[in-house]
């Protein structure tokens, strides 16, 4: 709901809310510009010293201005032809011209009017109008998914583009929202919906038909300094029943122009104030500064715009349409699918169809349509259950648990409950766990044990399809293909063997950059920029399911380089480790920012075993600033798997790698990676207290070890893993 | 820009005398091109003691900026009374205003003053910027404004 809420006024104010945006970025800049090349007043001066100074210079003078940047305008009569200048208060002559602006005369009215006058002016108050929806349904959607306010600036993971929007709403988010409040409210003031408090000011009529007092006598412009000033005008020549008009920041006042007496002065009303201060922030007029600040964020709407269609497009393509969707009433299996950007709609969209062709009656809904008294002949309850933020209900989830917590008794056909998430996440598959503790707090009676599956895994599904069949009573295989990008032919350049000693054939396969052309480069598409860290996904022939391996080599490095060690009865790895150089595989790439070294100059602390080597071997190459990395290794046996070997002999000589400290696990005195580190824990307290960032690479059960043992190093300095997970500091890599 | 009131709808002061002598009078008003938004005008008489006698026309609809057609402002106390049905939109620069009001008979020769008040966003505020007798004779003479208006006349 809130969602829509978000989505909607996005996309269909998304061309106003972009040219409001950009015209209001250029337009901040005019008032800075304004308050740094108008001659300012010296401290101090009063109205009556530049008044005798400016009508030194133009007799003719009957108004002047004064702009809240500063600049002093007058106007004048000279033999019957009107005149203008900027006017330098020190000498009360002009400078420049007075005319305004062009350029920004026409910004200003494409901004508040698109030049079509009122009904310009009431599309871009519906403009502002939908900023505002945005802003506030855009602040509530970042709460939801951080976990809170203090948690506001916490570091975001998932795809590019998400993570763009939410780091720029997150800042820009103050500037638009002053932007759209003052924007309405101008607005509201131009069509008069604004109630208006006062009586509009007006001169008295008692002067005393005198004329010719001296304006340097005058008391209260002797008593107004300039930087007080909005405006003075002068009674016309030969009308002895006019006055002088003084307007400031605080009132008008009208002062007999024969005795130079006040006759009447009113105060500007609170009203009146807070117009004036709304209006100045809107504008910058008075508040440069802030003018240029609300102009910067404002630039950030046409880049949140952009994402923000992505995120959209993405997540429809991601969700596709189900076909042969039985009625609620008459399907044995209800499958709920819990999902945020729409890629768990994929997976239920495999798992409908196979149940289908299995020849079983199947309804597929959102979470949040449960209703038990719906499902007449529900046999079964399947639920597919991604996680939103940390721990929170997916969009397509909202109310479930608590639909679910105010029902008498749980339903009598059992549940099998599927979790989706990212495994390096802390809150992995947290929403689906609180779903199995409500269901067994139920006394839910389950079909499966729970199960997750880590980062869209189809190996982990196709597993968890087999157990269903099981429990089904016949043979389910459930093959999931997600969305995948075209894949390209790779040719392999080189390759490197290792560990066929130990039975374990591992190679460094390098493969030429594939040719890119400049579209597909454009959009991001194909195999064309990428670093260390990042996947490529191969699809084995005969197998339309992918495989992912870490990239050893940046775009950089000229080539494609992975690490495959030939897993028994692998298909994929079979076939990779059988290729010889001119031989080609089909592979994508797949952007995984979160494993990527970064650009800071703290140290990096490189943990990784066997082929988890590839990525950390890939930073250390691309570290030709000699940022300090300290790289732990752990391999089996030092003649036959030592990976890249001899280059990080080189790159530590030549001091992109500072230390190398290998662990050897066969041999005399078997060593692991994790004992490694236990035995540099003082320097690795030291490093981390310092700021270095953790990556790990290899297999789960190593993963597993590093973490122990780090816990073990850091508790000492009162520092935990979790921390540096969540400041991003220590990242996995798990396989 | 022209614009016909069949039916008058001025203040009292003005219609009462002859309401049965009434003859339409158009007021042309031309604008130079001073380079600045629409101009707001305001068109209104003064009797022959100088005092507000009502008005005839205001072109620019947002009665936030009638502060700046000051000496309309401050005889009319910008009371919306004063022009209600004979508003317009503001005029653009090197545009012109043509206007046909039904006049009564005892305004001319008899010491009233048209006036025309001039505003622009962000330029000089022109009050009096025309000021000319209502006379028979004068009919058709133009005459030329002082800061925005590069003529303006009458025709009987």
């Amino acid at each position: 709901m809130l969602r829509a809420f978000h989505r909607w006024p996005g996309i269909f104010a998304l061309v106003l809310i972009t040219i409001l945006a950009l015209s209001g970025a250029a337009l901040s800049v005019f008032p800075a510009v304004e308050r740094l090349s108008a001659p300012q007043a010296e401290a101090g001066l009063n109205v009556a010293v530049l008044t005798a100074r400016i009508q030194a210079a133009y007799p003719g003078v009957e108004q002047i201005r004064r702009s809240p940047t500063g600049k002093i305008i007058a106007y004048w009569f000279d033999q019957g032809t009107p005149g203008s200048a900027m006017i330098d208060p020190a000498t009360g002559k002009g400078v420049a011209s007075a005319d305004p602006n062009q350029i920004e005369r026409w910004l200003t009215n494409l901004h508040r009017s698109l030049f079509l006058d009122d009904a310009g002016r009431i599309s871009m108050a519906v403009g502002a109008g939908g900023m505002l929806v945005l802003a506030i349904s855009g602040v509530m959607l970042v709460l939801r998914r951080v976990g809170g306010w203090r948690r506001w600036f916490t570091r975001l993971r998932g795809p590019l583009s998400g993570r763009l929007h939410v780091e720029i709403a997150r800042i820009a988010v103050a500037g638009l929202l002053l932007s759209s409040v003052t924007a309405l409210w101008m607005a509201a003031s131009t069509f008069d919906l604004l109630p208006v408090f006062s009586p509009p000011p007006v001169a008295p009529a008692e002067v005393s038909g005198l004329t010719g007092a001296k304006v340097e006598t005058i008391d209260l412009l002797l008593r107004t300094r300039v930087s007080e000033l909005r405006e003075l005008a002068f009674p016309y020549p030969d009308d002895a029943t006019d006055v002088f008009t003084v307007k400031t920041d605080q009132g008008t006042g009208y002062v007999d122009q024969g005795t130079g007496a006040q006759l009447a002065w009113i105060d500007l009303t609170i009203w009146e104030h807070v117009s004036e201060t709304l209006y100045m922030l809107h504008t910058g007029q008075g508040a440069a500064a802030l003018g240029l600040l609300l102009g910067v964020m404002a630039l950030g709407v046409p880049i949140m715009g952009v994402t923000g269609i992505i995120m959209w497009v993405a997540g429809r393509r991601a969700r596709p349409g189900i076909k042969g969707n039985f009625a609620a009433a008459r399907a044995e299996t209800i499958i709920l699918v819990g999902s945020e950007g729409g890629s768990t709609w994929g997976f239920a969209a495999t798992l409908h169809q196979a149940l289908t062709d299995a020849g079983q009656t199947v309804h597929a809904a959102p979470m949040s349509d449960f209703a038990p008294a719906k499902y007449a002949k529900a046999r079964r309850y399947l639920i597919l259950a991604a996680t939103y933020g940390v721990g929170n209900a997916p969009a397509s989830a909202a109310g479930f648990l608590d639909h679910l917590r105010a029902l008498p008794s749980a339903p009598h056909a059992p549940i099998a409950i599927l979790g989706f998430g990212d495994r390096n996440f802390s809150a992995y598959c947290a929403f689906a766990e609180a779903v199995v503790n409500e269901a067994e707090a139920k006394g839910w009676v389950t079909l499966l044990p729970f199960d997750t599956i880590d980062r869209q895994s189809p190996q982990e599904f196709a597993r968890w399809g087999r157990a269903l069949g099981q429990a089904m009573g016949f043979e389910l295989e459930l093959v999931h293909q997600p969305v995948l990008p075209a894949a390209q032919q790779l040719t392999l350049i080189s390759r490197r063997d290792f560990g066929t000693e130990l039975q374990a054939p591992t190679a460094i396969l390098r493969f030429a950059m594939p040719k890119v052309s400049i579209w597909r480069a454009l959009f991001g598409y194909g195999i064309s920029r990428f670093e260390a860290g990042d996947l490529l996904g191969i699809l084995p022939k005969g197998s339309a399911v992918p495989r992912f391996y870490s990239l050893a080599s940046g775009s950089r490095d000229g080539f494609v380089e992975i690490v495959v060690k030939q897993q028994a009865g692998g298909l994929c790895s079979g076939q990779l480790v059988a290729l010889e150089p001119g031989d080609t595989v089909s592979g994508f790439l797949r952007r995984n920012p979160d494993f990527h070294a970064g650009r800071k100059a703290s140290p990096l602390i490189l943990i990784g075993a066997g082929t988890g080597i590839g990525p950390l071997a890939g930073f250390v190459r691309a570290n030709a600033r000699h940022r300090p990395v300290h790289l732990f290794f752990g391999m089996r046996h030092a003649d036959s798997d030592f990976l890249y070997g001899q280059e990080l002999t080189d790159w530590q000589a030549d001091g992109r790698l500072t230390r190398m400290v290998t662990a050897v696990s066969r041999g005399a005195k078997p060593h692991h990676v994790q004992d490694a580190l236990r035995g540099d824990a003082t320097h690795l307290a030291q490093l981390i207290a310092r700021g270095a960032k953790v990556m790990v690479c290899g297999g789960r059960n190593m993963a597993a070890g590093v973490a122990e043992a780090l816990s073990e190093i850091l508790a000492p300095a009162g520092l935990t893993t979790a921390e540096l997970k969540a400041a991003g500091r220590y990242v996995e890599d798990v396989y | 820009m022209k614009i016909f009131l069949a039916t008058l709808l001025l203040t009292t002061a003005l219609t009462l005398p002859g309401l049965a002598m009434a003859r339409p009078v158009t007021f042309t008003t031309t604008l130079n091109n001073y380079g600045g938004d629409g101009a707001y005008l305001a068109l209104y008489v003064t009797d022959a003691s100088g005092a507000y006698a009502g008005s005839l026309w205001m072109a620019g609809g947002k009665s936030k900026y009638y502060e700046h057609l000051s000496d309309w402002y401050r005889a009319t106390k910008g009371d919306p009374a004063q022009i209600n049905g004979i508003t317009g939109a503001s005029v653009g620069a090197g545009r012109s205003l043509e206007i046909t009001l039904d006049l009564a008979d005892t305004l001319f020769d008899a010491g009233y003053t048209l006036h025309i008040d001039a505003a622009v966003e962000d330029m000089r505020d022109s009050p009096n910027e025309i000021a000319v007798p209502l006379t028979k004779s004068g009919a058709g003479s133009p005459v030329k404004g002082r800061r925005y208006i590069s003529n303006f006349s009458y025709g009987l």
